[in-house]
């Protein structure tokens, strides 16, 4: 990519880091036609033909038309279902679906006329009108995006585009305005929560780690997103990956570590790649370091990659998988907090937590805290999967009704067929059923109606659905994923995959309901880890809101929607 | 900061406890006589949580909090902790039951009944079978190798056995492999343990709670619970481990030591665990024995000490006191060795006197 103002310079003071961003805004040119093209998500819809095919479009034509033209690679502009996906500045104009033979007719029609393409617009499903302008589309309309401000945006590969957009003001601010209690005052304030699933005060997390003397201590970016159908972090850490390290200088500087580490899964090359690639620009303007921007703190960062492990997402076991052991749980406590990597004072975040933190130190705790409903305070990133029609990654206030997320954003159920429940959280969570639509998405809310947020994976389930083999789905995986050390997670979820193979087979009995609510409730009570303690989950949600389907394949002998039969018994689940 | 206590006081069961800072909440239980079934949890090990036998519930945390594993969580002052409610023992049968899904049911010939804790713990909670059916998890025993035998099958994988060859014996030899329900403990990569770094030391097998792992030498030789038992000295080096012979009356059919062994803390090398065959060895000398034309002849003990008298004095007068050396045996007590360099010294007139204690 070309940049605009070359920059070598190693920036040794927040003035110098202002004097950068003044330059680049002042060299940046708002009116210059640039077409923004997913290069992440996208890929796997073909986006890199598409970015070659423009590339090769513009370079025929003449020189002072071209060089009033540039091609953006960005991150995950979110809209999943239509990828891949473009958008054209400064006209606004939105284009999903695009395939290589249609960036001639792109280039002469929209970029350089400037008029828009109905073919390619997005169809609003009731009217079936195209809507060209991005931001009247109604997947884009009811966002609130913070945390995603720079996904589809700017190229997640340029550190200047990050600084041109007002990138690590926030670090600055932090570091030479305010103290760590400070900071960690305003997270106090601004009300946020783990975004990684158990929803704990981000400011306790921190307030805990600053209060232990030993040293040293370390940060740990939980980068090991592994819930079948959820890709929040995976946007963040591919589309903004100075966003994550910008949070990780604030949290070191809090805490008082001067190392972190971001563990991430292997399965996610784009966000390795972006992630040591931003990591390293860091290191050259010297925003990593020894005394960035003059403060006297030093901090830096190391990418490891996990092993394909979703236990791994658990903080005991990252933190073993790290040391190069085992990644199995430990009990707690000791808490991380106070022996956490090597035995020392150790805090583990999620990517989405930490992206929040320049957002919050930038713009202010009020901003944030204005944002959310009850103790979820702010906003909260989805990956929208399953009958939607509108899948994707969306970011939306705390609080939103899962009506609006499933019918507004997500555009409704795929071909108009009846919404029948949402899975929320995962593996770890549980399903919804109709009855709750109106119900506001809150860390509280959803716990009382047996899911959880977890990491922010909603999958909505159409009336074809069976949810015993959902249920199954799910568990499968759990078990698959179980690391084996404690009995009701290594032997219990599989006795009780086996329970629900037999119903789904049609060889259930009506008493092996009640023996897996039983199993059910010792394997939640005594299990190690979170894996395990949530492991059954969505069974027990599906019985509670759905029995009679279980009851129908255990009388009837067979699955009421034809799916168990098909599906041959899945217990080795590949995970997502 | 103000100076934290060194003791805690806490409940078990209503029953006031004070006991040292760090210490799990099952040991306090221990302390206040409770006895918390546990199958992972070991004395010189640190605690894994694994088994979720023990698990018990504190007064005041509600039915949405899980239990608590009583090893590994640490007692702390004000706790009231139940140790067996109706919500802990009814998840203690279904863990019980569990294991027991994954289990074969050979009691009858297994080398360890009697002296098993899953069997114990079967009959103390009165788990006599199990409502799972399922697989199960299948491998051929493994005889691979002179002193172990591996019987997969019937691990619970408690991490005893792991964790002494790592945090005892500094081995490493053996961990977890595999996930879920099929994860097994063993060797790296599943190899035969002479194909490893494995010393035969035997120490896994000490901390077996089942029938897992057991000692080869004594197959189908008779079962701990039959055996007389007599705690000795291991008569092979200088350490002096506390060793205990479980005899049938006529033979040594087992070697095991005592955790509480002020010496060895129940660790034992191969010689001493496995290295008794000895003892009831038809090739054992019960007579000396002097070579005559080359023949070694039967002796009594006055012709042989005669015979090493005469030649002792020969030695020292044809090529002087220090042509004759002494090697003493460290399965000799200390009073016996004393004598020995005694007479080496005082007796002979040489310094050249030397022990095997350096095995």
């Amino acid at each position: 990519m070309p940049k605009n103002v070359p920059n070598t310079q190693k920036l040794n003071t927040r003035t110098d880091l202002n004097a950068l961003r003044n330059r680049l805004q002042t060299a940046y040119d708002p009116n210059k036609t640039r077409v923004r093209v997913c290069m992440t998500g996208c890929r796997a819809s073909g986006a890199d033909a598409v970015s070659a095919a423009l590339a090769k479009e513009i370079a025929r034509l003449p020189a002072a038309e071209r060089k009033n033209i540039e091609v953006v690679e960005t991150g995950c502009h979110g809209f999943c279902a239509q990828a891949p996906v473009i958008e054209i500045d400064p006209v606004s104009i939105f284009y999903g679906q695009v395939k290589p033979a249609d960036v001639p007719e792109i280039v002469q029609k929209t970029i350089l006329n400037k008029k828009p393409i109905n073919r390619l617009a997005y169809k609003d499903p009731a009217t079936g009108q195209p809507i060209t302008q991005a931001a009247e589309v109604p997947f884009y309309k009811a966002q609130e995006r913070s945390v995603l401000r720079n996904l589809g945006r700017v190229d997640p590969r340029s550190l200047d585009a990050y600084i041109r957009t007002g990138g690590y003001a926030a670090a600055a601010r932090a570091l030479i305005r305010l103290t760590p209690n400070g900071i960690i005052n305003e997270l106090e304030a601004s009300g946020l929560r783990g975004r990684g699933g158990a929803g704990f005060p981000t400011f306790l997390k921190w307030r805990l780690a600053r209060k232990e003397r030993s040293k040293p201590k370390y940060l740990i970016c939980n980068g090991d997103e592994g819930d079948p159908g959820a890709f929040m972090d995976r946007g963040v850490m591919e589309g903004d990956p100075h966003a994550v390290i910008e949070g990780m200088i604030i949290a070191g500087f809090a805490i008082g570590a001067s190392e972190g580490y971001i563990y991430v899964r292997a399965e996610y090359p784009i966000a390795v790649e972006h992630l040591t690639l931003a990591i390293d620009q860091a290191r050259k303007y010297g925003l990593l370091g020894q005394n960035i921007l003059g403060s006297g703190f030093d901090f830096d960062i190391t990418v490891k990659e996990g092993a394909g492990a979703f236990v791994c997402g658990e903080e005991t076991a990252l933190i073993a998988s790290l040391e190069g052991k085992r990644g199995t749980p430990r009990p707690r406590p000791p808490y991380p907090a106070v022996a956490g990597l090597w035995g020392q004072p150790t805090c583990i975040n999620n990517v989405e937590t930490l992206a929040n933190v320049p957002v919050i130190i930038g713009r202010g705790a009020d901003v944030y805290n204005d944002m959310g409903s009850g103790t979820s305070r702010g906003t909260k990133v989805f990956s929208l999967a399953g009958k939607l029609n509108n899948t994707g990654l969306v970011e939306v206030p705390m609080g939103i009704t899962l009506r609006e997320l499933i019918f507004d954003l997500g555009g409704g159920i795929i071909d108009g067929k009846e919404f029948k429940a949402v899975q929320m959280g995962g593996p770890s969570g549980g399903c919804i059923p109709a009855e709750f639509l109106d119900l506001s998405v809150t860390y509280d809310t959803l716990s009382k109606v047996g899911a959880i947020m977890g990491s922010g994976g909603v999958i909505v389930l159409d009336e074809t659905a069976c949810m015993v083999d959902i249920a199954r789905y799910f568990l499968a995986f759990s078990a698959a994923e179980s690391c084996g050390k404690c009995t009701p997670c290594r032997v219990g979820t599989t006795r009780m995959l086996e329970i629900l193979e037999r119903i789904a087979g049609g060889n259930g009995k009506i008493e092996d309901i009640d023996l897996l609510i039983e199993t059910a409730a010792v394997v939640r009570d005594t299990s190690l880890c979170g894996l395990g303690q949530n492991a059954p989950n969505p069974v027990l949600s599906t019985i509670r809101y759905f029995r009679d389907e279980y009851v129908a394949h255990i009388e009837h002998k067979k699955c009421p929607h034809g799916i168990c039969k098909r599906r041959p018994a899945n217990r080795e689940a590949n995970r997502g | 900061m103000a100076r934290k206590s060194d003791t805690v006081s806490l409940f078990i069961n209503d029953v006031p406890v004070k006991i040292h800072r760090g210490a799990s909440i099952m040991e306090a239980a221990h302390k206040a006589k409770v006895d918390i079934p546990h199958l992972c949890n070991h004395r010189h090990l640190t605690p894994t949580g694994a088994c979720r036998l023990c698990v018990v519930e504190l007064e005041g945390e509600g039915p949405g909090r899980p239990l608590i594993a009583a090893c590994a969580r640490p007692a702390e002052s004000g706790m009231r902790v139940l140790t067996h409610t109706d919500r802990a023992v009814a998840a203690r049968r279904l863990v019980l039951e569990l294991l027991l899904s994954d289990h074969p049911g050979d009691c009858l010939t297994c080398e360890q009944s009697g002296h098993c804790k899953l069997q114990d713990l079967a009959y103390e909670y009165q788990v006599a079978d199990s409502r799972f059916r399922g697989r199960r998890n299948r491998y051929p025993i493994d005889t691979a190798n002179p002193f172990i035998v591996r019987d997969f099958e019937k691990c619970v994988k408690c991490y005893r056995c792991a964790q002494a060859c790592q945090e005892l014996q500094f081995c490493e030899v053996i961990d977890y492999m595999g996930r879920g329900f099929d994860t097994m403990v063993t060797s790296a990569l599943n190899r035969p343990l002479p194909e490893t770094e494995c010393v035969q030391c035997g120490r896994c097998v000490s901390v077996c709670p089942v029938g897992a792992l057991t000692e080869k030498p004594s197959r189908y030789r008779g079962r701990s619970k039959d055996l007389k038992k007599t705690v000795t000295t291991c008569p092979y080096c200088g350490v002096g481990c506390a060793i205990v012979l479980e005899t049938d009356g006529q033979h040594i059919v087992r070697v095991t030591s005592r955790e509480d062994s002020p010496v060895n803390k129940g660790d034992l090398c191969v010689k001493g665990r496995f290295g008794y065959g000895f003892v009831n060895s038809p090739d054992r000398l019960i007579t000396p024995l002097i070579r005559k034309d080359g023949e070694l002849v039967p002796a009594s003990w006055n012709e042989a000490i005669a015979a090493v008298a005469a030649g002792l004095k020969r030695t020292k007068q044809e090529y002087g006191a220090d042509a004759i050396g002494f090697l003493s045996s460290s399965k000799c007590t200390n009073e016996e060795n004393y004598l020995m360099q005694k007479f080496a010294r005082a007796g002979v007139g040489t310094n050249n006197i030397d022990n095997c204690a350096r095995l």
